[in-house]
């Protein structure tokens, strides 16, 4: 069975997952920002997949370069984020960030 | 007015049925997937190391999804995002490969161990990155994953004959600065923004409260 | 007689020219003037200008449409079609909408009947109307909103323009029935109309829909089930989205069908663009069309049933009819604008239009046919004992209609669209007649009391009798030739399916009653005639309370009542006002206003409660000139028994109605021969009129047919309990449904509400006894219970990402579920 577009499609797949489940079970905020790398990083992979095997052309790519950029933006946000609410709760506990609850 | 009651009920539950067998009889059974023929054949080079990156892709997500530290994971995140580079390539993604590199493992990187050493010394606690709902979590990823892989593997994609592999790096600069112009532009814009909104963010520390 | 030569069909050649839209611009802009500034012309007095605005509106457009044919007139037969498009609607992947009018020979004679009629009854109007104490102003709006509205259906260049013109006419002829909408009852028929239009509206945009989707070869998964050996057209290589026009129709796949002639395949609702893929053989979509299937249903008989529900509604065909001889709450200038000369002719120009569709489905012919023949017997025998002449001629005209239908049913395209022009002539002058009739008899509507009009009223009687003498089909008015040219054709029909079964009997039986229904179409019109026109003059002065028909009827009869009583309050400031009015428009000496002489309608009402009288000039020019075109468009349509050559109209009208219907051949003396039997037929039923009816004999035949048949009779003159059916049939299943609905929600719904309200008081007592044995202050209990349950609700709330994106990955998983894998 020759590698083909399914076979990049459920790496992508099993990446986002694990992101996913990082996202989902992390207490350190840190630790969410990291898994919501590996999500974008699974959506590149499908970008890049499907513009090779399927559209042809370099805009897939250009979407993922995109994403690239944006990713990195985030990342500056969110740790930029994550530094001001250690500085309020002196926790980096992302349940203790919930003061919008009360 | 017992029966009444009970013929209203049952009237209901027959347009229901009729409704589902409808539906099931028309829309579901002739639209069922048929799948795509698969092609066996041997393991080339391309193959093997295929199946060696998104290995160590996966090696890395492990490591940032279950560790226990969070400096082991960020070195997941490392492995991950190198092997996910690497299949860039395979891909003919030259250039997004080398933007991983440079932009993830360069700069994203650097910046989360340095928010982990920061936060982390600066409270004098352990460097834990304890999860909390595992089975929550795993509940998720199987409910997830093979839905997942079904539709990437079941959905009959329109693939191209002869995917080429060739360098892209020129194709890409002129489709910057020719068709993706205004959002490349826009582009550098968000990023300016980010500087001074994360400057913006992360100074707090240093106001009197 | 005999078209099976094929033809080999081109592309339509399109002239664009940049004036069309002028011609419904100008009813449109002539109803915008007096919506906006009407209700000031008539204050400032100057209430002439209203109709000056609206007649010269309506001439403008006759004028263009003129303009328009005489640059159709010079190009070739095939080329004749003229596009105006003004500007991109809407545009979604393959389809685009544009606001686009066209012009092709069928569209040009009903542009041209409905601008030239449509001008006539607007100066009718003026002399019919001056007198109304409601707002003149309004009736001129809606009348040229209304013109407007059917110069889109018929102009349109695809359906969406079309289906907007449609609508619009159901909406102005639902203004104009209830125009007197202070009485209960007009307003109710207007409703009547709106609703019953709406039932076939329905119909139409299913029909459309269906067309469309058939044309666009269906939903992407119909490939999966229909397994991979199938092969569709080249119209259902679907394509992607596009955002613009030109994106649309450089996405659209052509073929190719002659040198340099490429055709735009796929999925439209443009007429032109339809009617070159389904005609063209090339294209293939012709029996990709053919061999689509719905529920076992051949989608093309389902589209043309659909459709035909649409022209039902519009058109008055059985079960759909009802609600025409109810519109005539409205004026008579309406009846006639509305219900003779265009908006019901809207079903049969629809079918005529959509010719190359209906051809290619035998068994929505078959309906067709069907229907229009049982309407046509059906409408004319309630026309025999309708007293009230214009409900006559409101069957006669359900009646005609059901013959257009059959003419178009069995395949004679133009022979149904040509009974459309005559009948448009001949209908207009016999209503506007009765109007002139109605004006000249003060209001009075019930024939029983009229008669010996005709030394009154020279005029309308010559011009009444010659419309009679073309609707029963003499052999020189007009509706000789269009009948009989739609008899025959039935009869020689052997192409009709019912269900998908050949049925080669149908043809015949439809002739067998079509010219029964000939026959009494000549009896109660020469029935109409002789109780209006012959004997001596029944009415008198003291008629006034007994009618409620017309609308100047309520105006009369408060006046009468306010004058034989002293006024005792009870018909307080509206009756003073109205009778103030009544004094006015009756032109009791001097209160007449001077615009009154000035327009020579003063005669309209003078000599209140006399004998009746002629109509003024503007009336009786009218019905000259409309008497003088029912006779003449028979000129149009020559047979071609008789010449050889082919009609006039058929000729013109060649290019458009292409459908190749075929007829069983038959010699040449049988043609004349039944012919002669349609003019027979019009004989018989005139002279059993005549010694019925003339010279207010009241025949002892009559009444012993009467005695002997009671049972029959009461029947058919109580419309056959259509009305009551329907109350029985449609509205009480609809109340039971209602009701069934509310037993539902009474017992079942609100049982479900009322265990979730006993489950909630159960939990409510159990927690409050358990707050009382549990703390001793009532105060601390209620804030602590207040803080628990803030406490407990707020952890839905969790404030934490985590949480709601287990929510957030549930709904995708569901959606994804749904997609690929239920389907």
């Amino acid at each position: 069975m020759h590698v083909s577009l399914a076979h990049f499609l459920v790496v992508g797949a099993l990446l986002f997952c694990f992101g996913l489940v990082t996202v989902a079970t992390r207490r350190n905020g840190v630790g969410v920002l990291m898994g919501v790398e590996l999500i974008l990083n699974a959506a590149n992979l499908n970008l890049v997949a499907f513009n090779h095997y399927v559209v042809g052309g370099v805009s897939g790519q250009v979407f993922a370069l995109f994403v690239i950029v944006l990713a990195a933006a985030e990342a500056a946000v969110g740790l930029a984020i994550v530094l001001a609410i250690f500085q309020t709760f002196k926790s980096i506990d992302v349940r203790a960030a919930d003061a919008l609850r009360e | 007015m017992i029966m009444r009651r009970v013929l209203a009920w049952a009237v209901a539950a027959a347009f229901l049925v009729a409704f589902v067998v409808l539906v099931t009889s028309r829309i579901v059974v002739p639209m069922a997937p048929t799948g795509q023929e698969q092609v066996a054949g041997g393991l080339n080079a391309f193959d093997l190391s295929f199946y060696l990156l998104s290995g160590l892709a996966f090696i890395g997500a492990f490591g940032v999804a279950l560790s226990r530290n969070v400096l082991h994971s960020a070195i997941g995140l490392l492995i991950a995002l190198l092997g996910a580079g690497a299949l860039y390539v395979l891909l003919s993604a030259d250039f997004v490969a080398v933007a991983q590199l440079l932009v993830y493992v360069g700069g994203v990187l650097v910046l989360v161990l340095f928010a982990v050493m920061l936060t982390a010394r600066i409270h004098e606690v352990n460097v834990s990155n304890a999860s909390f709902g595992v089975w929550g979590g795993l509940a998720l990823f199987f409910a997830t994953a093979p839905v997942l892989c079904f539709v990437a593997v079941k959905t009959p994609w329109p693939l191209l004959p002869h995917p080429e592999l060739a360098a892209t790096t020129e194709a890409i600069g002129n489709e910057f600065l020719g068709r993706w112009m205004l959002p490349f532009e826009v582009a550098s814009l968000v990023l300016l923004a980010t500087l001074v909104g994360a400057v913006v963010i992360a100074r707090k520390e240093t106001r009197p409260e | 007689m005999m078209e099976h030569a094929t033809r080999e069909l081109a592309p339509i050649l399109v002239h664009q020219v940049s004036y069309l839209w002028l011609i419904p611009f100008f009813p449109l802009l002539g109803s915008v003037i007096n919506a906006l500034f009407g209700w000031q012309f008539e204050r400032a007095g100057k209430k002439q200008l209203v109709h000056v605005v609206a007649i010269g509106a309506m001439a403008c457009a006759f004028a263009v449409a003129v303009r328009a044919f005489v640059q159709m007139y010079g190009l070739d037969a095939e080329h004749r079609f003229l596009q105006d498009t003004l500007w991109n609607l809407l545009t979604a992947g393959r389809l685009t909408v544009d606001l686009a009018f066209a012009l092709d020979p069928l569209s040009m004679m009903m542009v041209l009947i409905i601008t030239f009629i449509g001008t006539l009854i607007h100066v009718f109007s003026v002399g019919y109307m001056w007198d109304d104490v409601e707002a003149y102003w309004r009736f001129f709006t809606w009348l040229n909103l209304f013109v407007f509205s059917m110069l889109l259906l018929v102009m349109g260049d695809n359906f969406a323009v079309m289906f907007f013109g449609w609508e619009g006419v159901g909406l102005c002829s639902y203004g104009l029935i209830s125009y007197y909408y202070k009485d209960r009852e007009k307003a109710g028929a207007g409703m009547k109309a709106f609703v019953v239009n709406r039932f076939g509206d329905f119909g139409f945009i299913i029909g459309m829909l269906l067309l469309f989707w058939g044309l666009g070869g269906g939903w992407g998964a119909m490939l999966g089930a229909r397994g991979a050996e199938y092969q569709p057209a080249a119209a259902v290589n679907a394509v992607a989205g596009a955002a613009t026009r030109a994106e649309s129709m450089a996405l659209a796949p052509q073929v190719e069908v002659g040198e340099g002639q490429v055709v735009k395949v796929g999925p439209t609702l443009n007429f032109r663009e339809l009617r070159d893929q389904v005609v063209i053989e090339k294209t293939g979509v012709m029996e990709h069309l053919k061999e689509q299937k719905l529920w076992g249903i051949g989608l093309l008989a389902l589209i043309g049933v659909f459709l035909f529900v649409g022209a039902m509604g519009k058109s008055a065909q059985l079960p759909l009819y009802v609600w025409l001889p109810d519109a005539m709450a409205g004026p008579t200038p309406v009846s006639a604008l509305i219900h003779a000369a265009t908006m019901v002719t809207a079903g049969v120009y629809m079918v005529a239009r959509l010719n190359f569709l209906f051809a290619l489905a035998p068994s929505a012919m078959g309906w067709v046919a069907l229907i229009g023949a049982v309407t046509a017997i059906f409408a004319a025998s309630i026309g025999f004992f309708q007293y009230d002449i214009k409900k006559v001629l409101a069957y006669s005209t359900v009646s005609q209609l059901g013959f257009m239908f059959i003419g178009v049913g069995v395949g004679a395209y133009w022979a149904g669209t040509y009974h459309l022009l005559t009948h448009a002539f001949f209908k207009a002058t016999l209503f506007l007649g009765s109007g002139s009739v109605i004006l000249g008899c003060h209001h009075e509507q019930d024939m029983r009391k009229m008669g010996g009009l005709a030394k009154h009223m020279p005029v309308t009687r010559w011009t009444y009798l010659i419309a009679c003498w073309a609707i029963a089909g003499f052999p020189w008015a007009s509706g000789f030739y269009s009948k009989d040219e739609i008899l025959w054709k039935a009869f020689t029909s052997r192409n009709l399916e019912l269900f998908g079964l050949a049925t080669p009997w149908l043809g015949p039986a439809i002739y067998v009653v079509g010219i029964v229904a000939a026959t009494g179409t000549a009896f109660y019109m020469f029935r109409s005639y002789y109780m209006t026109f012959s004997g001596t003059y029944r009415g008198g002065a003291g008629h006034h309370d007994e009618h409620d028909e017309d609308p100047h009827a309520a105006l009369a009869a408060p006046h009468h009542a306010t004058s034989a009583h002293p006024q005792d309050g009870a018909l307080h400031a509206i009756a003073a006002q109205q009778e103030q009015a009544a004094h006015v428009a009756h032109g009791h000496g001097a209160h007449a206003p001077a615009a009154h002489d000035a327009h020579g309608h003063a005669g309209g009402h003078g000599g209140h409660g006399g004998t009746p009288h002629e109509s003024p000039l503007s009336i009786t020019f009218v019905l000259t000139t409309l008497a003088a075109g029912a006779v003449l468009v028979s000129l149009l349509g020559i047979p071609a028994a008789w010449t050889h050559t082919a009609p006039i109209l058929e000729r013109w009208l060649e290019p458009v109605l292409l459908a190749e219907v075929p007829f069983a051949e038959q010699p040449h003396w049988m043609e004349l021969l039944f012919q002669a039997i349609g003019v027979g037929a019009g004989v018989v039923g005139w002279v059993c009129a005549r010694a019925l009816y003339k010279d207010d004999v009241k025949h002892a035949a009559l009444e012993a047919f009467k005695q002997r048949f009671f049972g029959v009779w009461t029947v058919v003159y109580n419309k056959y309990y259509v009305d009551e059916a329907y109350q029985k049939v449609v509205l009480a299943p609809a109340l039971a449904f209602a009701r069934l609905m509310s037993w539902i929600d009474s017992n079942v719904i609100d049982w479900l509400v009322n265990a979730a309200g006993a489950v909630t008081r159960l939990v409510a007592n159990f927690d409050g006894l358990i707050d009382k044995y549990l703390v001793d202050g009532a105060v601390t209990a209620v804030a602590n219970l207040t803080l628990e349950s803030g406490r407990g609700l707020r952890r839905i709330q969790t404030g934490r990402v985590q949480t709601y994106l287990y929510g957030i990955m549930a709904g995708a998983l569901v959606l994804v579920l749904f997609n690929f894998v239920v389907r």
